[in-house]
Order: C-alpha cells, then sequence, then structure tokens
C-alpha cells in the first residue's frame, strides 16, 4: 500500500493494510504536524508533491525492503494540502515475522522517504511562509 | 525538439507555473536547462541546491534531454514530519 491523500490518515486502516498471520510484529510510525519549528511558531503546512515520481520512490522503499528484511507487508502513505497542527502528515506501517526487522524496516522508510521522494512543506508563520530547506 | 519542464514549491512560486514546455537543441543536457532558467528567472537557487529529474529518475546535470522528455527541477525534499 503506498498512498498520496488529500484527506486525513486513517492511521488504523494502515496498519490493517500490513497484517499477515506470518507477522508477530507490526511497527507503525505516525509523523505529526508540531507547533514549533527552528524557534516559531506554526500556524500551518501546506504539503505539495511531484505525485508520480513520489509514488514511484515509495515504492522503491518497499521494494528494498522486500530485499533486505524479507517483508513485503509495508504500507507507506502521505497527505499532501493544507495541515493543521497536530495532524498526521505521514504514516509507515511494516510488519514482519518478529519485531527487530519491523523496527528497522520502518526506520529505514522513514529516513529514505525524507531524504529522497520528491515532496515539500511550506510552514506558515505570524512572520511569513517559508518551503523548508529551499531559503525563503 | 520539445520537452515538458516540472516545477515545485518555490521554483514554481518563482516562475509562476506549474508546468511549461521547452524547445531546446539537440544535445542540451538537463544541467543546460536549468541554467537558462536561472538566467532567466530571478531568485532561483543555485544548481548545487536543486536535485534534476528526467523522466521520474534521479540524474546527473550531464544527462542529455530527448523529445517529449519529462524534466522536473527538485528543490530540496521536506516530506514528512517528527
Amino acid at each position: 500500500m503506498v498512498e498520496l491523500t488529500y484527506r486525513e490518515i486513517d492511521i488504523a486502516a494502515v496498519e490493517r493494510a500490513v497484517q499477515s498471520p506470518a507477522c508477530g510484529g507490526i511497527v507503525t510510525f505516525v509523523g505529526r504536524v508540531r507547533e514549533q519549528s527552528r524557534g516559531r511558531s506554526v500556524q500551518y503546512l501546506e504539503y505539495e508533491a511531484y505525485p508520480e515520481m513520489a509514488v514511484a520512490k515509495m515504492q522503491e522503499i518497499v521494494a528494498a525492503i522486500r530485499e533486505r528484511w524479507d517483508t513485503d507487508r509495508v504500507a507507506i502513505v502521505h497527505r499532501l494540502g493544507r495541515l493543521e497542527i497536530g495532524e498526521a502528515s505521514v504514516a509507515i506501517a511494516v510488519a514482519a515475522p518478529h519485531r527487530r526487522e519491523a523496527f528497522e524496516a520502518c526506520r529505514y522508510a522513514i529516513d529514505r522517504l525524507k531524504e529522497e521522494v520528491p515532496i515539500w512543506k511550506k510552514e506558515v508563520t505570524p512572520d511569513g511562509e517559508e518551503w523548508i530547506g529551499q531559503g525563503s | 525538439m520539445e520537452v515538458r519542464v516540472k516545477l515545485f514549491a518555490g521554483i514554481r512560486e518563482a516562475v509562476g507555473a506549474s508546468e511549461v514546455r521547452r524547445s531546446c537543441r539537440e544535445g542540451t543536457t538537463v544541467g543546460e536547462l536549468w541554467q537558462q532558467f536561472q538566467r532567466e528567472v530571478p531568485g532561483l537557487p543555485p544548481q548545487g541546491r536543486i536535485a534534476l529529474a528526467v523522466n521520474r529518475e534521479y540524474v546527473t546535470p550531464d544527462t542529455e534531454l530527448h523529445d517529449g522528455d519529462e524534466v522536473a527541477f527538485i528543490p530540496p525534499v521536506s516530506g514528512g514530519s517528527g
């Protein structure tokens, strides 16, 4: 399950998507919008993607996990559009026979997503707005 | 030949469009195309700060373009939170 959505992420559904009788460990990572960023208070965030390439890159992450940890029970869902404080921007669930592989693969997935999946966020604060990592 | 260029985030706002079509000479590289945009549009980041993609794969600046290619200028990504 790899998905971009403009609606609230249903975290329980992400977890259900990876469940399997062969898997005893499920690790779910949920990234939520923080109220503070670099010392400033955030009003809300806007997420934008290059959707076709973002989905392809997320599928590559799933394939890499299948090779490395021998599980294909991986779900990655990223939200786009305007997000308020506390809302989930990303949810990743990995199920594996045992917890160690599930923890490792889930961490790998979020780290790699943040490095190479073409998705961007703009922070809107009382002082103005800024695309993160791109200067003003 | 003609290519489609996809623009995102700060680059999209600086150019004022999310997609443009560009005619270029045979043999033009994706890095040269980015330099053309930099000359025309004020406020774009230097080449070292962005990634380049052709047909939805990351490529190096010396990659030659072909008719119908989908080019993307990828500013530093910042997906997720936490």
